[in-house]
């Protein structure tokens, strides 16, 4: 990749630069302010340096909220990458079917996101619900509101029915964008279905997967409202995500100091994990390029 | 054969897609009280009741306005602001630019629960709280980020010697942006301006935050259905089914630049 050396190309980037920058810095920086002091009110406030972020670091139930919600990001990208490809590569290509497809798979993405969860929880009633009516009337219990196994079924139920198509839509803009040379080329030479997948499409799909894969990791690892709004965090403390905890922290308790040197670790894990998934998806590219 | 099994696996996937908000459509036709006093694969008494409610009070439908005027907004920004972006992230090497651009993407990955009293503060200081523009401007923050990486990957698969031959051809660089390059991503444009739309549609932290009653969102008013006697169902169903079609609709209209893909040797 020799790309154009050329400083004056940072003109073409100051619009954006200015318009996300006002948004971004100065309250990252607010935050950053609030995590270093104890603050009892307007104006009183005791700086406490790194303390929040000790107690934060030697939280256990933090970390416990860490671990599930490590655990509900990987089976997210798990379920979500290969099965949003699957869709995308059976999806017709053109005519009124291609249409109708993308219309329809859209349709999950464009609810709010505190309404999903309030339809999921009709949806997934014994008595009143489609879903939660058809798996009792087979005679197995389930109940997301009593045990915690059903209640993460529930969610990553509901997740991968809501964000699928996102990993959907993009795969298959992407596989749109390959010239159609390359299956010509590939015909000629005898390639199998396989073959065409693994060595054009995938490859070809890499500009356009690590954008889902990072997406997908950083939205999923922010959850905060379907999750809350179906379960409340429970039973127990079993779908207590990150958010959800940072959450009951922040507003529960009044604690903007502790809640704030929270944030900012949040932040940190999620930007360590999208960078190195980052690293990963730059590396696998190269080795592929033929 | 083969193409046989590859529909049937996709007409099973779109029924399961579906069922939910089949159940939400069903819900929608219903009253409250029928929808919890028994269960129902239909509606047994259709009623458009919690429609005409939705049509026919403002501070119902001023909801859907508010909503539609800062996520037009805010896709108008951010394609304007990406598309240069995106193309001097593809193109060229500069000071900074790989650092810049992953920069970008970090302000999609703060957690919003703290940063919203910050976000109020800052939009306060200069009078912007309960504008459109606010939060438009505040959804920028993730939207923006996601056009430049969505449209640097689509110009990127874009080889590059179309540019030089443009230039050889005495094109200017707006012109060549214009009249060549564009057409040739449009589908990458159609993808982001959906997405772009799309996040904007559904957030609520951030534009709940930014608002009291001017610019109110729907996905806020949609809370309100919680009241002292429980949740109207079937009022928020049919809110929800309405917050769908406007979507469904921009989709429509960008559906052939997904379809139609990459029309090489246009030059």
């Amino acid at each position: 990749m020799n790309k154009w050396e050329n400083n004056k190309a940072w003109f073409m980037v100051i619009p954006v630069f200015l318009v996300v920058a006002v948004s971004a810095i100065i309250p990252l920086m607010t935050v950053v302010n609030y995590s270093l002091q104890d603050i009892f009110g307007p104006g009183q406030r005791v700086f406490v340096g790194l303390e929040w972020y000790q107690d934060a670091l030697t939280d256990p139930r933090l970390h416990a909220a860490l671990n599930r919600q490590l655990l509900f990001s990987t089976l997210v990208l798990l379920i979500e990458i290969p099965l949003g490809i699957l869709i995308a590569l059976m999806m017709p290509k053109k005519g009124w079917g291609a249409s109708l497809s993308l219309v329809l798979v859209a349709l999950p993405l464009l609810i709010p996101w505190n309404v999903i969860g309030t339809i999921w929880i009709i949806f997934m009633r014994p008595d009143i619900g489609l879903l939660g009516a058809a798996v009792n009337g087979m005679g197995i219990p389930f109940d997301h509101t009593a045990s915690p196994f059903a209640a993460w079924v529930t969610v990553m139920l509901m997740e991968v029915w809501h964000w699928t198509p996102l990993v959907v839509l993009l795969a298959y803009a992407g596989l749109q964008a390959i010239p159609d040379a390359y299956f010509q080329a590939a015909r000629i030479d005898g390639a199998s279905a396989w073959g065409i997948f693994r060595y054009i499409q995938l490859p070809k799909l890499r500009g356009v997967l690590t954008i889902a894969v990072l997406l997908r990791f950083m939205d999923s690892f922010l959850i905060y409202a379907e999750p809350f709004v179906l379960t409340g965090g429970g039973p127990g403390n079993s779908t207590t995500f990150l958010s959800i905890y940072l959450v009951k922290l922040a507003v529960g308790q009044f604690d903007l100091g502790p809640a704030a040197a929270f944030s900012i670790i949040y932040f940190l894990i999620v930007l360590l994990f999208s960078w190195l998934f980052y690293q990963a998806l730059l590396k696998v590219g190269t080795g592929d390029k033929s | 054969m083969k193409f046989q099994k590859r529909t049937l696996g996709l007409i099973i996937y779109f029924i399961l897609l579906m069922l939910p908000i089949y159940w939400m459509l069903n819900m929608s036709l219903r009253t409250n009280a029928d929808i919890l006093s028994f269960f129902s694969f239909y509606p047994q008494n259709p009623t458009l009741a919690n429609y005409i409610k939705i049509f026919t009070d403002p501070s119902w439908y001023s909801g859907y306005l508010n909503s539609f005027y800062y996520v037009s907004m805010n896709v108008v920004i951010s394609l304007v602001t990406a598309l240069p972006a995106a193309y001097a992230f593809s193109r060229y090497s500069f000071l900074g630019d790989k650092h810049l651009f992953f920069w970008l993407l970090t302000n999609r990955m703060a957690p919003p629960a703290v940063f919203l009293l910050p976000f109020f503060q800052l939009y306060s200081t200069f009078g912007l709280i309960d504008t459109h523009f606010a939060v438009a401007l505040s959804h920028c923050l993730f939207n923006v980020p996601l056009a430049v990486w969505v449209l640097e990957g689509f110009m990127s698969g874009v080889p590059r010697e179309i540019d030089e031959m443009a230039y050889i051809d005495g094109y200017s660089f707006p012109r060549f942006f214009l009249t060549i390059f564009t057409p040739l991503i449009r589908t990458g444009i159609g993808v982001t301006a959906f997405f772009c739309f799309m996040f904007s549609w559904v957030e609520l932290l951030l534009a709940r935050t930014l608002t009291t009653t001017a610019a109110k969102p729907i996905a806020a008013i949609m809370t309100r259905t919680v009241s002292a006697s429980g949740l109207d169902w079937g009022l928020l169903a049919a809110a929800g089914i309405l917050t769908i079609v406007p979507g469904a609709l921009v989709i429509w209209f960008v559906r052939n630049h997904l379809a139609k893909g990459f029309a090489l040797g246009r030059v």
